[in-house]
């Protein structure tokens, strides 16, 4: 019998699928690596307004982040829908603001005291009445440096 | 009696299940933050100890009103005009000791960027979309005029400089260099953006 014989025809064979595991491990360690945990969940619209002369908010250990804006759908019942303050998880008084701040400040390490950054995060169809009284608080505790936190985009686009 | 061979092999097909559980869940519970914005310093609550007479010439009044209506130096303004008439105001060099300003020279208006200050008032009900937008075309003057002389001067934007200035990867020695560049273009065109307090009514 000749050793080039025609094997008879099994039909195809099954694919290899054990390099899935490392496939799915590498994309696994990609989103492990480049995302950050959420520290805690948003009960406000914030939807934020576009602006085109941003700059990025490096290094996340120096900031300090207020959210403002109208409370979701699942809390406007309780809450109503005029913009709120939300700090960590709770809604907020614009004068819980500065001690909120201070509290936070004193969790840093000693270094980074002076060099913290507050992000203002507001929904763009608050008001700035709100945002004025949380601006009075900040410079109560010398709070000054502030970041108001926006999308990348064409700033126009927030008249509409 | 059974035939014995080498041990079995353990089962690894649902490996994969577990590590697509775990991607899912890595997905699911995180969030890639959008974190950049216009960066503002406030002033500090105490006034400053010896007031300091400033010319009316050398302040740009802007006021937002409730509706979203400019009022820029007591004139009824677009916002698609507003950074158009601050860098004119910025870039007049209005007594003549500015050497690198190109505005108009018109002595009824700023007299140097160092000396002039924008003030922006506004309203309690403006909206702050309204208020961001104004804000971004102030910051967007002053870093048309940056990035002019960056480029006469380094031959590149300020932007760029400052970012890189700003990102934790750039190596020191390079931070170094741009440091000693980047005040320097701030200094041309220093950022004097009051915010008073917001009007009552």
């Amino acid at each position: 019998m000749s050793k080039f014989a025609k094997k008879k025809d099994e039909g195809l064979p099954a694919v290899n699928t054990a390099a899935l595991p490392d496939i799915v491990f590498m994309l696994l360690f990609f989103f492990m690596t480049v995302t950050v945990m959420k520290d805690s969940s948003l009960k406000v619209e914030n939807t934020l307004p576009n602006a085109s002369e941003i700059k990025k908010l490096e290094k996340k250990d120096r900031v300090i982040y207020i959210y403002v804006g109208a409370p979701t759908s699942q809390y406007s019942s309780q809450f109503g829908s005029e913009p709120k303050i939300q700090l960590n998880d709770k809604f907020a008084d614009p004068s819980a603001v500065g001690d909120y701040i201070l509290q936070e400040r004193a969790k840093k390490a000693q270094e980074l005291q002076n060099v913290l950054t507050t992000a203002l995060k507001v929904d763009k169809n608050a008001n700035m009445g709100l945002i004025s009284d949380i601006k009075q608080e900040l410079r109560k505790v010398n709070a000054l440096k502030v970041n108001y936190t926006t999308y990348d985009g064409d700033a126009f686009n927030n008249l509409q | 009696m059974p035939k014995r061979g080498a041990p079995a092999e353990v089962n690894a097909g649902s490996m994969a299940d577990i590590a697509f559980l775990l991607l899912i869940f890595f997905l699911v519970t995180t969030t890639i933050e959008t974190d950049a914005g216009l960066d503002r310093m406030l002033p500090p609550i105490e006034p400053p100890e010896n007031d300091v007479v400033i010319k009316q010439k050398n302040i740009f009044e802007v006021n937002i009103n409730k509706n979203g209506q400019l009022l820029v130096e007591d004139q009824l303004t677009e916002i698609k005009n507003l950074r158009e008439r601050a860098i004119a105001f910025l870039d007049n060099g209005g007594d003549g000791t500015c050497t690198y300003c190109k505005g108009a020279k018109n002595t009824e208006s700023s007299d140097n960027p160092t000396k002039a200050i924008i003030s922006l008032k506004n309203d309690r009900e403006t909206k702050y979309s309204t208020y961001i937008t104004v804000q971004n075309e102030l910051v967007g003057a002053y870093n048309d005029l940056r990035n002019r002389e960056a480029q006469r001067l380094f031959n590149r934007n300020f932007t760029d400089m400052e970012a890189e200035y700003l990102n934790p990867e750039t190596e020191s020695s390079v931070k170094d260099e741009l440091k000693d560049k980047v005040k320097r273009i701030q200094d041309l065109f220093p950022q004097k953006l009051s915010e008073a307090e917001t009007s009552t009514n």
